[in-house]
């Protein structure tokens, strides 16, 4: 049976081997790990049209979470909720309760919060304006970080982590713009945790890319969740299978399953999610 | 503005506005004469300058390929920038003395008939001002209708030539489509040219008098402002003229808001499509 | 379905109409080219009579010098260009913040009511008289100072400023693409710091070149100035004191029945004339780089 359902979905034999071992050592480590990200009962809506509704979601610390579901479902609602990014939008409307770090979101200031919430986003969007170096201290340098020697540790830092340093290291002052998307992107994430947040929210970060790029963006979600918890939306099974502990499944506002992303590709308890990931609609 | 020319009011009341008679040494003012000349040279230069707007739009937008519209409509945009003292000044120098030699003479010969073409042609006088009005006021017109003809689909103008329709059909159907915007874009044409001050001032004649002739010297609301204000004698005279500011004020104001009102209206609509 | 189309193509393609048709299409088409030819006319010969009248007088004098007495050949409009150039500087300290800051409001805290007043009113602002904005001006500050003043004039040109620089800010602000503002805002920075720091810097090109376009506007205006800064024969920089300006001088200088006089004049004319045409041109390239960016 579990062999079945791993040929629909089509994961390379190789991969296979590699995920499941890595996975058991995860599961078997993070039972004891605290929540870091919890949501009760939340739904947004847009114009009084409900979005998402009635989402209940935990997410433990220095964990991997994708969320996938079809085009529309609220999959960027939902992470755009986390950090308060809905408070840009006119008439749109967040009720429920979110729980970051034990503390409701509601403790915290907007800013503080988005500085504890990274976000990477669909496309990449370094600042234009600006140097390799300047995007990625941004963050530190807007919120009145000036010094200098601290700054240039921390970008070389980033960019490392970023997996980036060795391309960009003879370039720094060059523009942002000036490198390819896949570098912009690993830019971005660099420029993310510049600002040492605890959690990071990814929406379809690699979906602009190419397939190298892509590899790369894994790789660096993998490693990233020793330090980090990440959520990150996909539209792509294998990439949530590559790169996740926990798979979340939307659909039409609702979640409709979540569970170790394993067991969600081999065994998922609902039709509608096996359907889904057996590419029946979607 | 309305405090600063209570003093008028209070002399003159309604009869201000319908009162012909301007005169500052015995102290008697009304503003009909200056209404009478801001209305004709305003709506004269509209006249004028409509057909050629849309025509140019048409050109910029539908007719010439691009290597030749960034330069067109770049000299276009210069013709909006130029100060209108400049305007004022060329008319002086150049567009009324042609107007005295040739234009006037051949519209007396041909139409002067009518009575818009009787009197002795100086030169200046309305028509002249209508003209520069004309050249000041096409830059604005023309531009806001290239931003209406562009907002209407092509998928429309594609249907019309699918249909075997001919260019300019299908171009009055786009004209016709954008009715409401072009009129927002005449009103604004208009608006300006009621308020422009100093190249009026310099061709329209300055004498304060309600003329059937187009020939004749006349007298804005405007320019009356600007060649008396400075030098006004007496409490009275400043008031009068604070007041034709305001009834500037109050008419520009109107016609601006409708017609924003009416291109905000009208893109909407389209964006709405 | 076939039905209907053949009818629509009727109205278009009855056979005996189609000459006719074409013919009205060519003169039509015609006619918009003679349209623009028309309209392009008067600049070509503005530029060409200014330049041809003005070239003579157009030396190192007419920058340097003072007016000289009526019937003395040479002297130059030293005071007017040094008037314009603190009118429009004093002028711009008032029009560019409020301008840039309205654009700001409008475009970034958009959706209210009170920014759809704003825009509204700037709208509006920027197609009334600049006579009527001359007469608020003498209201506000000259019947108080009890006198004509640099400080009056300066307040009238800033004032016609502002909704040019709104309008150019807002389109810029438009340009610069919201998942900037997210990318800043999710790195926990303020709201505030992010229009700064992030908007306004990506949009700098593009609101410069507005801010120079109100510049070249205000440097052309005679109507406002009339009774606010009034004019001065003489070399005043005193704030308090009616002060020269190119536009006025060339006014003054136009009406008069000099020969010389009209030659400075024409002097003058070339120099607003070759501001505005420069300024214009370096917007159109910079804002044509940015569309191209864009696209
Ligand atoms: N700013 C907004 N205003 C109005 N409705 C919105 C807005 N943002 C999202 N929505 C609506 O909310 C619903 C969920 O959108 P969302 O962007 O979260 O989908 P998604 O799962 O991320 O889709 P995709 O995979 O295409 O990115 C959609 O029906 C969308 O139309
Ligand atoms: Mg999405």
């Amino acid at each position: 049976m579990e062999e079945e359902k791993l040929n629909i979905i089509s994961l390379p034999v190789e991969d296979d081997k590699e995920i499941i071992p890595e996975m058991e050592v995860i599961e078997a480590e993070q039972g004891g790990r605290e929540f870091e990200v919890e949501t009760k009962n939340l739904s947004v809506s847009f114009n009084g049209r409900p979005a998402i509704s009635d989402i209940n979601l935990s997410v433990r610390k220095q964990t991997a979470t994708a969320i996938i579901g079809p085009s529309g479902c609220g999959k960027s609602t939902f992470l755009r909720a986390l950090n308060f990014m809905h408070d840009m939008i006119p008439k749109s409307k967040v009720t429920g309760e979110i729980i970051i770090n034990k503390h409701s979101i509601s403790e915290y200031d907007t800013v503080d919060l988005r500085k504890k919430v990274g976000m990477v986003f669909q496309k990449p969007n370094p600042f234009p304006k600006m140097s390799i170096f300047e995007n990625v201290v941004s963050g530190l340098k807007m919120n009145g970080n000036k010094d200098k020697k601290n700054l240039n540790e921390v970008a070389e830092n980033c960019l490392k982590h970023a997996g980036l340093w060795e391309e960009v290291k003879d370039r720094l002052k060059e523009p942002a713009v000036s490198l390819s998307g896949g570098q912009q992107q690993r830019l971005c994430i660099a420029r993310t945790i510049a600002v040492s947040p605890e959690i990071i929210l990814m929406d379809e970060p690699t979906s602009a890319l190419d397939p190298i790029s892509t590899q790369k963006i894994e790789e660096l979600i993998f490693n990233l969740k020793k330090e980090f918890t990440i959520l990150v939306v996909t539209h792509n099974m294998q990439q949530a299978a590559r790169v996740s502990d926990h798979t979340a499944f939307f659909y039409m506002g609702k979640l409709v399953e979540y569970s170790r992303t394993r067991r969600m590709f081999t065994n998922p308890k609902e039709k509608l999610t096996e359907e889904y990931i057996t590419g029946k609609f979607g | 503005m309305f405090q600063d020319s209570i003093d008028a009011r209070e002399a003159f009341g309604w009869k201000f506005i319908f009162s012909n008679e301007w005169d500052p040494v015995k102290e008697k003012f009304g503003a009909l004469p200056f209404i009478f000349g801001t209305v004709v040279s305003s709506v004269l230069a509209l006249l004028l300058a409509l057909p050629v707007s849309i025509g140019v739009a048409v050109f910029l937008n539908e007719i010439v390929n691009k290597t030749l519209r960034t330069p067109l409509s770049f000299l276009i945009e210069i013709l909006a920038a130029i100060p209108s003292i400049i305007y004022g000044f060329w008319g002086i120098f150049v567009l009324a003395p042609f107007m005295r030699s040739t234009v006037q003479p051949f519209l007396q010969s041909t139409l002067g008939f009518l009575p818009f073409f009787k009197g002795t042609p100086y030169g200046t006088g309305l028509l002249t001002a209508a003209i520069i009005l004309a050249i000041m006021i096409t830059p604005i017109i023309t531009a806001i209708t290239r931003d209406v003809l562009k907002a209407i689909p092509t998928a429309q103008r594609e249907a019309a030539y699918a249909l075997g329709a001919t260019k300019w059909e299908a171009i009055k159907m786009a004209l016709l489509n954008a009715r409401s915007g072009i009129l927002g874009a005449s009103v604004l044409g208009l608006g300006r040219a009621i308020g422009e001050t100093m190249a009026v001032t310099m061709v329209i004649g300055n004498r304060a008098e309600i003329s059937a002739s187009l020939f004749e010297p006349a007298y804005t609301m405007a320019s009356v402002i600007a060649n008396e204000f400075a030098e006004a004698s007496g409490n009275l005279h400043v008031s009068a003229l604070i007041e034709v500011g305001l009834i500037l004020f109050a008419v520009t104001f109107i016609i601006n808001s409708f017609a924003r009102l009416l291109i905000y209206s009208f893109t909407r609509k389209t964006e709405g499509k | 379905m076939e039905e209907t189309v053949q009818q629509y193509t009727s109205v278009f393609a009855k056979p005996k109409n189609l000459r006719r048709r074409k013919i009205v299409n060519s003169t039509m088409l015609f006619l918009c080219v003679v349209a623009a030819i028309i309209s392009i006319l008067p600049l070509f010969y503005i530029f060409f009579y200014t330049t041809k009248s003005g070239i003579s007088s157009l030396n190192w004098d007419f920058f340097t010098q003072m007016p000289k007495p009526v019937g003395e050949a040479g002297g130059g409009m030293a005071n007017g260009i040094i008037g314009t150039l603190i009118l429009v500087s004093l002028g711009s300290v008032i029009g560019i913040p409020v301008g840039v800051m309205a654009g700001i409001y409008v475009t970034e805290y958009s959706g209210g009511l009170f920014s759809n007043l704003v825009k509204f009113v700037t709208d509006v602002l920027s197609g009334v008289p600049s006579i009527i904005i001359g007469i608020f001006a003498y209201g506000v500050i000259v019947i108080p100072m009890q006198g004509f003043s640099t400080i009056a004039g300066s307040f009238a040109l800033g004032i016609l400023m502002v909704p040019t620089i709104t309008r150019i800010t807002e389109e810029m602000l438009k340009l610069v693409p919201q998942s900037l503002r997210e990318a800043s805002l999710a790195l926990g920075v303020s709201r505030w710091k992010t229009t700064l720091q992030i908007v306004l810097r990506t949009a700098s090109g593009g609101i410069i070149t507005g801010i120079l376009l109100a510049i070249a506007r205000a440097a052309g205006e005679t109507a406002p100035l009339l009774f606010t800064a009034f004019g001065n024969r003489f070399w005043s920089t005193d704030l308090n004191q009616p002060i020269a300006s190119l536009p006025v001088q060339i006014f003054n200088y136009a009406i008069s029945p000099f020969e010389d006089w009209h030659n400075q004049a024409w002097a003058g004319a070339l120099v607003l004339i070759l501001l505005v045409f420069v300024v214009n041109l370096i917007v159109r390239i910079v804002t044509r780089d940015k569309f191209a960016n864009k696209v």
